[in-house]
Parts: structure tokens; C-alpha cells; sequence
């Protein structure tokens, strides 16, 4: 059915009709909206899932870990500092191979405090061993979230997932999303969840057990193969999606308008939107420019994005999150798999945009494509800063 | 008495590499003797877990998980919560566990987090006084005036300058319906409290004394006489409480002076050495004597 809603109600509709058994989680701006409609429904007896309100996000994918570890599906949901906080365990569940469920509300990291949107939260945690999905808008974080189930809970997988989503952005921006209104069909498409080994009194199992050198290794190696693996899962975990509930966003990658392009943008999450406006516009001028969407961060699409960026001359990278010291992250990614690909004659420009919610206009975008003409390789170069500080006049950052 | 075999057919079973006289491995046997096989454990990041668990083996015949150190009360929350809500609870025990440390400081809110959420499980704190697997750094938990690696004896420094929190007190305070304060001195007695608080529906925390024979620096043999001692000293009190009201003690029939506990154990060498440390051996016996009169112990 077509309704008209808020992202985070959106994104707990979708958490609804996958049937997580134990919710858990701890208010944090911009995900509260999530977590207060999914004890909504729980308290109006419209969600079978004990909600487990706890003192901090830390407990909250404890929480979701030690019930996951029972074989039941498990649902938590953070953002910024509490991602940060409850990294330790992330890093855990990964490790220990549990399909727990995690939508990130992006949001900036302090300090200076700031509650606003950009990706340095979930980029922070990029090597966790959990599966990132990026998503473009409420209709793709509605389905994404179904299929984030499906992906975890796949036996070849069995890993967390984390759906991230631009805090405010689209977790506080009401758009018409066409929900799924029989349970029975998604159950169709995400069957109950079935471990073969879970906290289990008949059939006692040890957990987390710990791994000398001798064996260390090996279990981590299982894990990066798991992640790597990961890819065909999540591949036709959007086709058979698209079968059934015809809705399709792309799986690993998404391509617009790329086939001829000489420029092709590279970027995730909801400024793809105004970036194909963008690009709409400077086709009509009849610029051969395209956007290529990065929708799984984690595993990386290595082959896809070298078959879809490898007959430009120049990609731009826009990026919401800096590896500081370093520079870009996405587009020193992108620039890796090129050079590992033998590919050199391309020119990667990658720049950081919109941190702690500075708006990303259509105009931005104009520029950026304009300066990145003239520029080479800049990577990770802060575009749209206010100019006082441009100037120099770092004082009046405190204002 | 037991043979190889017996042991075998233990919920923990033997070939674990837990040191010789490990009070805190007499006392988890002494656990799962009372709970069954229809547990489920969490154990916290510390010496229990790495010395019964080196993949691929395992001292746990009951399903068992670690995760972290400061989530034990957290993981056991979401194993109750998975469990009520499938209709798998069915009389299963879920059993928390931790070292003190686990315990009382870095897992503090997790575990307050638990009681107050009311969650059926019940947590184990095994009190060794210190962060034993890493080496006997002190603890919130570790005694006044003993010496750890982080809390040393030295010209300016008597040890642990700060007398030993009292957790179960703490634990009190969420008014949760079972605490008790057990040691490995004791096994009937430590096996009766465990008994009544699987018993009780909610959140139950039972502490239990459990000597270390490299940290606390004594001979293996005398582990039980130690953890006897601390009671008779008056240093550990047993008690059980319900909800804030302490309703039994563990009485002692003659009072021993801490002296006789002291100095059987390295950690306090340092007071024998002249009249200052004399004079510190006071303020202990004050502390045993303080904790006599408060919980009526003779
Ligand atoms: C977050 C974190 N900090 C520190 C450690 C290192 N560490 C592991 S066990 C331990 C001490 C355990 O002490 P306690 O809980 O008293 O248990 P014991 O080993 O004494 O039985 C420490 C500090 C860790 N594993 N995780
Ligand atoms: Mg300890």
C-alpha cells in the first residue's frame, strides 16, 4: 500500500513485517523516531518482540548478541556517538557470526557535537566484519531493511548487517513509500530463522571461546571470506526482491546514466537525489555525465565499480566522512581498485561535503564539477566551507 | 572421593587450565552441581573464560557464551528476553557471570542496567579482589592496604589505599529480590544460597569470595583456609538479603583476629615489616570489627 511516511516510520514498518523476536536499543538523535514507533507497535500488541529498553548502546547490541545467540532474530538501531559506543560489540557479533540487524541513523561525530547528517559514524566502523548498505531514499531503506534479513541470515553469510540511512535527511522527511501489507509474502521471501548452532540447553554449544594464535588466524580468515562472500547474497537478495515485490534499487552498485558518460560521479546515500537532478540537467545541455551509486559500502563492489567507471576519463567522489591524516575514504577505495585493475588514465577527484548537516546544494554540485575540471587527483579536499575560515578568521568558529 | 571420570561427567568438566587451588573454578563447579544442565551461562572477559575455554576445547557441558568483559549482565538480558519470548524459558537458568572487575567496575552499569530492568537471571560475581587474568591489577574490589601491580607497597604506599566497595550492597539498592554474599570456604553454604536463588524469579546477585592463589600469594593448599579465614576475621561477611532488608548471617563462632588472615598471604607482606605497618594491621582489624558489629556476625 502507498502511504505517505516519515523515514523512520517507514524503516520500523519495515522492521515490523521482517518480525524481529527481541528489539533493543537507546534513544539517540536522529534514530529516536525509529525506536519510539517500534515500542509503539510493540505496546499496541502489533509487534511480537520483547523490547528491551536499556541503559546505554553498549547493552543494546549485548542485548541483541546474546539473543541472537539463542537463534532469534534480533533488531537494534543507533547512530554517531552511541555507534561509537557500541562499536566493541559490533566488532563481537561480527566475530561470533550473528545476523543481528542494525539501521544507522548518520549522523556527525563530536566533537564539536553535532547531531546532524554525514557518514563518519558508520565509516568509523568499516572494518567490523558487518555488511554496510547505503540507502538512497524511505522507499530503499523500507525494502533494504527486509533485505538486510535476508542477506544476515543467509547460511553462508551469517553476519551483522548495518542499513544507513542520512539521519534527518530521510529519518525525518515524509515521502510516499509503497509498503508490503502481507506478512505472509515476506515471510515467503524471509523465512523464519533457523541456526544451526544457538544457545541451545538439548544441544549445548561453548560461544566466544577463546582463540589462541594457533587458530586465531583461521577464524578471522573465515570472517573476511564470509564478508567477500557476501556479495552474490546480497546481489540476489535485491533480484529475488525485485521478483516478488518489484521494487529494485540497485544491488552492489547502481548505475544512472553511465553507458557513454565521460564523467561519472561517484556517491552514497540520499544526495544520489540531488545529484541525478544534476546531472538531468547537464545532460539536456548535452554533458555525457552520469552518477554511479555505491549502495553496499561493505564488501566493497570491486568489480562492479571498475566495469562501470572504467570508460570515463573523470570521476568525482562526494563524500560525507574524511579519514583524517589521510583524506577521502570512498574515493580512496575507488582509486585502490582502479590501480589494482591496471587502470591509471582515469582522474579521481574526490571531495568531502555536507559534514555535520551542511546543506549540499544543486549549485555545490554545479561547482564542484566545474572546479573538478581543472583539478587532479584531490583527495578528499573540503568543498563548501564558509569563508570566513577560508580566510583564515578561525575564530569565529565558536559563533 | 572422585575419580578422573566422575569429573568427566561434570557440567565443568576437568582439564581446564585454571591454576592449582583456583578457588573461582571450585566455585563454579559448586554452582553447577546446584543449577543443572538446564542452564544457559554468560561469562564475562577474565581467567574463567580463558582457562576453560581454549577453542577447540571446553570445560562447559551446559550452552555457554563469552562475549566481552563489561557485558555479561547485558548478553544474559538478551538470552532471558530471546527466551521468554520464543517460550523456550521453561525453567532454564540463565546464569551470569563475572570477575570482579567484570563486575563491580567496568560492567557496573551493565549489570544495574539488569537488575533494574528486572530480567530472571541470576549473576555470579566471583570476588578474587583484583583483575586477576591480567596480571593482579587492583580492582574496586580489591581489599584495603593490599598490595596488586597498580596499587604496589612501596615507601610512600601501604597497597590499596581505598577499602573494598560494597557491591552487594550496591546490588541492594536496585531492590531486587535475592543477594547474597557466599564463599568458597563454604561450599553447603555457598550450594544453599544458589539453590534459593534459582528459586526466585527476577534478578538474583550472589558474590562469592574466591581466594587466588598467584595474586593473593599463598600456597595452593591453604585456599580453603583462607576463604575460611575471611569469614572468621569478620573481613567477608556471608548474607543473604531480600529486596534492601538483609534477612541471614553466616555467624562466626569466635572472633579471629585479621592477623591470621593477613599474614598467610603475600599481597600483605609489607604491613609485617615494622610498626607502621603495625599500625595499618589496626586499621584493618577495625574494618573486620566494624563489619562484626554492623552485621551482628558474633
Ligand atoms: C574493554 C576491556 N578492557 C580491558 C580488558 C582487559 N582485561 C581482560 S580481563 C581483565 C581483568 C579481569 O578481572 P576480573 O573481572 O576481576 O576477573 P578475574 O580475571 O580476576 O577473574 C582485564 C582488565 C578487556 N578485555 N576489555
Ligand atoms: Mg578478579
Amino acid at each position: 500500500m502507498k502511504k505517505v511516511l516519515e523515514g523512520s516510520m517507514a524503516i520500523s514498518e519495515s522492521v515490523r513485517i521482517a518480525e524481529p523476536r527481541v528489539i533493543s536499543a537507546y534513544p539517540i538523535t536522529p534514530q529516536t523516531h525509529i525506536v519510539e514507533h517500534l515500542s509503539q507497535m510493540v505496546a499496541d500488541g502489533n509487534l511480537k518482540a520483547e523490547f528491551v529498553m536499556v541503559e546505554s548502546e553498549h547493552t543494546a547490541a549485548s542485548v541483541c548478541l546474546g539473543a541472537s545467540a539463542c537463534g532469534v532474530r534480533s533488531y537494534t538501531s543507533t547512530a554517531s556517538q552511541g555507534l561509537l559506543y557500541m562499536s566493541e560489540v559490533i566488532y563481537n557479533i561480527a566475530g561470533m557470526r550473528l545476523p543481528v540487524v542494525i539501521t544507522i541513523a548518520n549522523r556527525a561525530v563530536s566533537a564539536p557535537i553535532n547531531i546532524w547528517n554525514d557518514m563518519q559514524d558508520s565509516m568509523a566502523l568499516r572494518d567490523a566484519g558487518a555488511i554496510q548498505l547505503y540507502a538512497e531514499n524511505n522507499q530503499e531503506a523500507y525494502d533494504m531493511h527486509i533485505q538486510a534479513y535476508k542477506i544476515a541470515e543467509n547460511k553462508d553469510v551469517m553476519l551483522p548487517v548495518m542499513v544507513c540511512v542520512d539521519g534527518f535527511v530521510l529519518t525525518h522527511t515524509f515521502e510516499v513509500v509503497e509498503t508490503i501489507d502481507e506478512v505472509e509474502r515476506v515471510r515467503e521471501y524471509l523465512p523464519p530463522l533457523n541456526m544451526e548452532y544457538k544457545l541451545d540447553v538439548d544441544n549445548p554449544y561453548s560461544f566466544g571461546t577463546l582463540g589462541e594464535p594457533s587458530v586465531y588466524m583461521e577464524s578471522r580468515f573465515n570472517l573476511a571470506n564470509a564478508v567477500n562472500n557476501s556479495k552474490k547474497v546480497i546481489v540476489s537478495a535485491a533480484q529475488e526482491y525485485k521478483d516478488m515485490f518489484g521494487k529494485f534499487h540497485g544491488a552492489l552498485i547502481d548505475t544512472y546514466k553511465t553507458d557513454d558518460a565521460e564523467t561519472i560521479i561517484v556517491a552514497m546515500g540520499s544526495i544520489l537525489g540531488t545529484i541525478k537532478d544534476v546531472v538531468d540537467e547537464l545532460r539536456e545541455s548535452g554533458k555525457k555525465i552520469g552518477v554511479l551509486k555505491v549502495r553496499s559500502f561493505r564488501p566493497f563492489p570491486e568489480e562492479e565499480i571498475v566495469a562501470a567507471l572504467e570508460d570515463a576519463g573523470n570521476v568525482i567522489v562526494i563524500e560525507k566522512a574524511i579519514s583524517l591524516g589521510k583524506g577521502g575514504i570512498l574515493s580512496q577505495e575507488i582509486r585502490d581498485v582502479l590501480y589494482k585493475h591496471r587502470i591509471n588514465s582515469i582522474n579521481v577527484n574526490g571531495y568531502v561535503l555536507g559534514l555535520g548537516g551542511r546543506d549540499i546544494t544543486p549549485k555545490n554540485i554545479i561547482d564542484l564539477i566545474e572546479k573538478a575540471k581543472t583539478d587532479e587527483n584531490m583527495d578528499g579536499e573540503f568543498f563548501g566551507l564558509n569563508s570566513f575560515i577560508e580566510q583564515g578568521n578561525i575564530s569565529n568558529i565558536g559563533d | 572421593m572422585l575419580t578422573k571420570e566422575d569429573t568427566h561427567k561434570e557440567l565443568f568438566t576437568m582439564g581446564h587450565t585454571g591454576c592449582s587451588g583456583c578457588a573461582q573454578s571450585m566455585a563454579v563447579k559448586l554452582i553447577l552441581e546446584v543449577l543443572g544442565k538446564n542452564t544457559i551461562a554468560t561469562t564475562a572477559t577474565g581467567c574463567l573464560e580463558v582457562f576453560s575455554t581454549r577453542y577447540p576445547e571446553s570445560s562447559w557441558r551446559i550452552p555457554w557464551i563469552h562475549s566481552l568483559f563489561e557485558n555479561s549482565a547485558a548478553v544474559a538480558s538478551g538470552i532471558e528476553a530471546a527466551l521468554k519470548i520464543t517460550g523456550r524459558k521453561n525453567g532454564t537458568t540463565v546464569l551470569a557471570q563475572g570477575g570482579d572487575g567484570g563486575t563491580a567496575d567496568i560492567g557496573l552499569q551493565a549489570l544495574s542496567g539488569m537488575f533494574e530492568r528486572g530480567h530472571d537471571v541470576l549473576y555470579v560475581c566471583y570476588d578474587n579482589g583484583a583483575y586477576m587474568n591480567t596480571g593482579y591489577q587492583r580492582s574496586g574490589l580489591t581489599p584495603f592496604d593490599a598490595y596488586t601491580t597498580t596499587s604496589p607497597s612501596g615507601k610512600q604506599s601501604f597497597g590499596n589505599s581505598r577499602p573494598k566497595k560494597y557491591m552487594p550492597q550496591i546490588a541492594m539498592a536496585h531492590r531486587i529480590p535475592y543477594t547474597a554474599v557466599a564463599s568458597a570456604g563454604y561450599p553447603v553454604d555457598l550450594q544453599k544460597k544458589i539453590k534459593k536463588a534459582a528459586s526466585i524469579t527476577g534478578p538474583k546477585y550472589v558474590q562469592i569470595d574466591v581466594p587466588c592463589t598467584p595474586g593473593w600469594k599463598y600456597e595452593p593448599r591453604y585456599s580453603v583456609k583462607i576463604a575460611r579465614l575471611a569469614v572468621q576475621t569478620g573481613l567477608y561477611p556471608l548474607f543473604e538479603a531480600e529486596y534492601d532488608k538483609i534477612i541471614s548471617v553466616k555467624k562466626i563462632s569466635k572472633k579471629v583476629p585479621v592477623e591470621e588472615y593477613l599474614k598467610l598471604q603475600g599481597r600483605f607482606k609489607h604491613l609485617f615489616k615494622d610498626e607502621a605497618g603495625r599500625m595499618e594491621i589496626e586499621k584493618i582489624q577495625k574494618i573486620a570489627d566494624e563489619n562484626i558489629v554492623k552485621f551482628g556476625l558474633l
